[in-house]
């Protein structure tokens, strides 16, 4: 499979996004479902525009909650979401693939833009340009079920990138492939994020993915959900393999697991004390 | 054809031969009279001798069912249609649907031949039987669309018509097809036991007809090659039925997964 194509490579970016403005504040926020569970509970939150942002947190944090606030598909039973400009576009990507079995990749990806009025003639070169993004140029015509679960992902991915949009969601979206698959997917995203001007939300819960990827992690805590740590992530852009081996990859992983820890409410082991 | 197709044919073909070989030597055998059972042999001659009338009481039997079909496919998709857009229409009419669908449909034929003209109550029996499951599983079907690709709708702002036809519809296509198997099936059983039901009391000259009437003048061979032609005939449905299924879902359902190679 060939990789992420990287368009432009910037340098640098953690120190350039450090003190980029806010995007979206989350003030107070509790989110209440209908059974009465309570997801979120006085989530204060700041999005950075052009940051990558991790939510790390075990199940039931309300990681995802987050992001279905983001979107607006559903409000805030208290506080206040406030962005610093009107709602942007999203591109969504879910723990599955979501895509339409019934549908080839391209009509998958062409769906976002199908659903703006924008024609199959129209949409084709952004169509091509969101797969050659992920690396399946050639695929256009094949149907999911003919697809790897590696492969699949790659398009939800391109159909969350074919309109362009500003704020890109990820929900687990590699929590179900294989080891070896997830990383290959995660050094081809860090490619990617490089290239693409987005802010990009990732819900995981792993620490590995989240140190390896975001600028920023921000560890939640279950029953009920609400941010207790936030973890700056200090390494220049665009990260490679190499990354995974250094000592401050290390470091880093540590200091996020400690706060992991302690946000199930655990005793943090002894091998992870500084 | 390789050699596992061949033996997959092969031996059914050759238990089903081995069989009426079976049935021919116990009746020569025993010469056992054919208003008793009679050889497969009678019944090939008496298929082609009698044909003039049981294709045209194969055409009739045949008709009532299509109709009946196609009858319960406009209704049942278009009762589900109208159910998939509110919970409360689908509640409401729900009832009547079950009523109608539980009970059996011998017992529902007398009370339709003393309201309707003999044809058209065999027409509505066949319906009835092939109208529930098409209903049942369009309905399914309509609202079993991926959450996810619900959200994902909303998310892009989907109208609500786009989403029944780029979502929806293509979501129930499986089950509608399912139901339409079923219904195939069951618009001819419907159509014969209505038939069978309307007996003496119709002008009926369908297949079911032909063998009340058979079994009266204690032609057995006749029956005999009558319910012959109701077995090909649903089997001719089903496999027509199973092959339109395949072309629509073949490319992407995984129902459809087993048939490659």
């Amino acid at each position: 499979m060939t990789e992420f194509a990287t368009l432009t490579s910037e340098g640098g970016r953690s120190a350039s996004k450090a003190n980029a403005q806010t995007l979206v504040a989350f003030k107070g926020v509790d989110k209440v479902f209908a059974n009465e569970v309570t997801a979120l509970s006085g989530l204060d939150l700041e999005i950075r525009a052009g940051e990558f942002l991790s939510l790390l947190g075990p199940s039931g944090c309300g990681k995802s909650t987050v992001l279905r606030l983001l979107t607006g598909l559903t409000s805030p039973t208290r506080g206040e979401i406030i962005w610093s400009c009107d709602r942007p576009e999203f591109g969504f990507v879910f723990q599955e693939p979501t895509l339409m079995p019934w549908s080839d990749v391209f009509h998958n990806v062409w769906l976002p833009l199908r659903l703006a009025g924008i024609s199959k003639e129209k949409a084709r070169p952004r169509i091509d340009e969101a797969l050659t993004q992920v690396g399946l140029s050639g695929f256009a015509k094949a149907y999911p079920r003919q697809l790897s679960g590696g492969m699949k992902m790659r398009v939800s991915i391109a159909r969350a990138l074919v309109t362009r949009p500003a704020v890109l969601l990820m929900d687990e979206p590699f929590a179900a492939l294989d080891e070896i698959t997830r990383l290959k997917l995660n050094d081809d995203l860090a490619a990617l994020q490089a290239s693409l001007n987005a802010t990009v939300v990732f819900v995981t819960h792993s620490v590995f993915e989240s140190v390896y990827l975001a600028d920023r992690i921000v560890v939640m805590a279950a029953r009920p959900g609400r941010a207790v740590a936030e973890i700056t992530v200090d390494a220049p852009g665009p990260r490679r393999e190499g990354f995974r081996v250094s000592p401050h990859y290390a470091e880093t992983c540590r200091r996020t697991s400690a706060a992991l820890h302690l946000a199930m409410g655990e005793a943090t082991p002894g091998e992870l004390l500084e | 054809m390789t050699r596992e197709d061949f033996i997959g044919y092969a031996v059914p073909a050759l238990t089903l031969g081995l069989g009426l070989c079976f049935w021919e030597g116990v009746v020569r055998y025993f010469g056992i009279p054919p208003y008793l059972l009679p050889a497969p042999s009678v019944i090939i001659s008496t298929l082609f001798t009698d044909w003039p009338t049981l294709s045209s009481s194969l055409w009739v039997t045949l008709s009532i069912t299509l109709k009946a079909l196609l009858a319960a496919v406009i209704g049942s998709v278009t009762l589900a249609v109208i159910f998939a857009q509110s919970q409360l229409i689908e509640r409401a009419f729900y009832p009547f649907a079950v009523a109608l669908q539980v009970t059996p449909i011998v017992a529902i034929a007398p009370l339709l031949l003393i309201y309707l003209a003999p044809s058209v109550a065999v027409l509505v029996c066949a319906f009835l039987v092939a109208f529930f499951p098409l209903l049942a599983n369009t309905t399914l079907g309509l609202s079993s669309a991926d959450h996810n690709l619900v959200d994902l709708f909303q998310m892009y702002r989907a109208s609500r018509l786009q989403q029944f036809m780029l979502l929806r519809l293509p979501s129930a296509l499986p089950y509608f097809l399912a139901g339409l198997r079923i219904s195939g099936g069951l618009a001819l059983i419907g159509a014969i036991v209505a038939e069978i039901a309307a007996g003496s009391a119709g002008q009926g000259s369908g297949l079911a007809y032909r063998i009340v009437e058979s079994g009266f003048r204690l032609n057995i061979p006749r029956m005999f090659a009558a319910l012959l032609l109701i077995s090909v005939a649903g089997i001719t449905i089903h496999v027509f039925l199973t092959a339109f299924s395949h072309w629509l879902l073949h490319d992407w359902h995984e129902s459809e997964r087993g048939r490659e190679a």
